[in-house]
């Protein structure tokens, strides 16, 4: 328990700091940018509470807001990211897996699984992200485009982060 | 009472999720400049054109109104032609002014929403990007100064009227020339505005005109109203002053929207000014 804590805390820290100083300068053409940081809320231990998910979903986004200077925006994405999240492992997962405190980690989970999880919910938090961000419906297949590299581009940076870290059954 | 707490528990992930989004939604809003002004705006395309579309059938209600002001506004420039074209002996020896005198142009704009009982008041006038409005201009009306554009799309503009909580104006007095800043204040009144930031030792007579200073976004000299009392918070270095203003707010149509044409020389010189100090 205090492990999956000093852990999680760790990879915030990490995350958050890998984001706001590495990732939020790259970018292919304004077209996309990664935000591998939701790595750290898909990461959170399968049995959390729904409450304490979403508050520390929003604790993350908020603080990488502070430093993207838009108030708001990751948070409501994060928000979403959970909910997406929730609904996913409610559909996928067994219900006695539901209690553990089994970290969906690469590994632990089988790599389809893990790829569809880490696929999907980007697309929830992409898509909520960047329509939040332009606030408007003009230009909207500029935004779609943009969704969609962006989504790419996550979705790769997680996975080699997940294969860096890959422990082969650990359980 | 029990089944709403069951529904509540059972889809406690979806009532989670409005919460939190619906408080970060109305962060993002509140914080970010771009998403405020494009979610609650009347500049917006939509919200525009059926304020437009409505108000070309109340502009038919007003012709007569309408009508009566523009003649005033025509005798009232036809007097000030005939000084103009009179002849006079200073007149030849005038020099013409490389300036080429004509500072000002002015964009008429009709009125397509108005409001003056809220805390703020914005207007939205017909006129957008498309005819040369920009972001900060000012606009008056043929008898007083109305507010400061805010935003502009293309075919409108949104303006901080006058009476808004952030307008400022520099205005001065008719007799003495002393300036401050013209502002709604803390009343409710469409009518009446504070006049800030006189100093104690100016002489100011009840009944006496306000124009504008020329200072910040109008031209000199157009009329904002008469002093109707002095002097309201006592004990201290400055006068309060209460203003009437001239300007009608409640039966707003036509406004002139000010188009300063050396306002970019002007800000290039200032803002160098104050990079030297």
């Amino acid at each position: 328990m205090a492990k999956v804590f000093l852990y999680n805390t760790i990879r915030f820290c990490v995350l958050v700091a890998l984001q706001v100083f590495l990732f939020k300068n790259m970018g292919y053409y304004n077209l996309a940018t990664p935000f591998p940081y939701i790595l750290f809320v898909l990461l959170l231990p399968v049995g959390i509470p729904n409450f304490v998910l979403y508050c520390l979903a929003f604790l993350t986004g908020i603080t990488v807001d502070a430093f993207y200077d838009t108030l708001g925006v990751n948070a409501a994405a994060c928000a979403a990211l959970a909910w997406g999240r929730i609904l996913f492992i409610r559909i996928t997962l067994q219900s006695d897996q539901h209690e553990n405190y089994m970290t969906p980690l690469l590994g632990t989970v089988p790599f389809r699984w893990y790829f569809l999880y880490v696929s999907l919910t980007t697309l929830f938090h992409h898509s909520v992200l960047f329509m939040l961000e332009t606030f408007t419906f003009h230009h909207f297949h500029y935004t779609i485009t943009r969704i969609f590299l962006s989504c790419i581009f996550t979705v790769v940076i997680i996975l080699l982060f997940s294969l860096l870290f890959y422990r082969k059954k650990q359980r | 009472m029990k089944n709403l707490w069951l529904i509540l528990n059972k889809y406690n992930a979806f009532f989670f999720f409005v919460i939190f989004f619906g408080y970060a939604v109305y962060l993002v809003v509140q914080n970010n400049s771009f998403q405020r002004a494009s979610a609650v705006n009347s500049s917006n395309e939509f919200i525009g054109s059926a304020y437009a579309r409505i108000n070309a059938w109340q502009s038919y209600l007003n012709l007569r109104e309408v009508n009566t002001q523009l003649a005033e506004e025509n005798a009232g420039l036809r007097e000030r032609l005939q000084l103009l074209a009179a002849p006079d002996s200073i007149v030849g020896g005038a020099v013409t002014d490389s300036m080429g005198n004509i500072r000002y142009r002015y964009v008429v704009a009709k009125v397509t929403n108005n409001s003056i009982h809220q805390k703020n008041n914005y207007i939205t006038l017909d006129k957008g990007r498309k005819h040369g409005v920009k972001k900060g201009m000012g606009v008056i009306t043929s008898n007083g100064i109305v507010g400061i554009v805010l935003n502009v799309s293309e075919h409108f503009a949104t303006v901080q009227s006058l009476l808004h909580s952030e307008t400022r104006v520099s205005a001065a007095l008719e007799d003495s020339g002393a300036f401050g800043s013209l502002m709604w204040g803390d009343n409710y009144d469409a009518q009446l505005g504070i006049l800030k930031d006189i100093p104690n030792h100016v002489k100011v007579r009840e009944g006496e005109r306000v124009f504008t200073s020329g200072f910040s976004l109008f031209p000199q000299g157009i009329p904002v109203g008469n002093v109707i009392q002095t002097g309201i918070a006592g004990g201290d270095s400055f006068l309060d002053i209460r203003v009437k203003l001239s300007t009608q707010f409640h039966n707003l149509k036509q406004v002139y929207i000010v188009v300063d044409i050396l306002t970019d020389e002007k800000e290039m010189l200032e803002s160098q000014s104050e990079n030297d100090g």
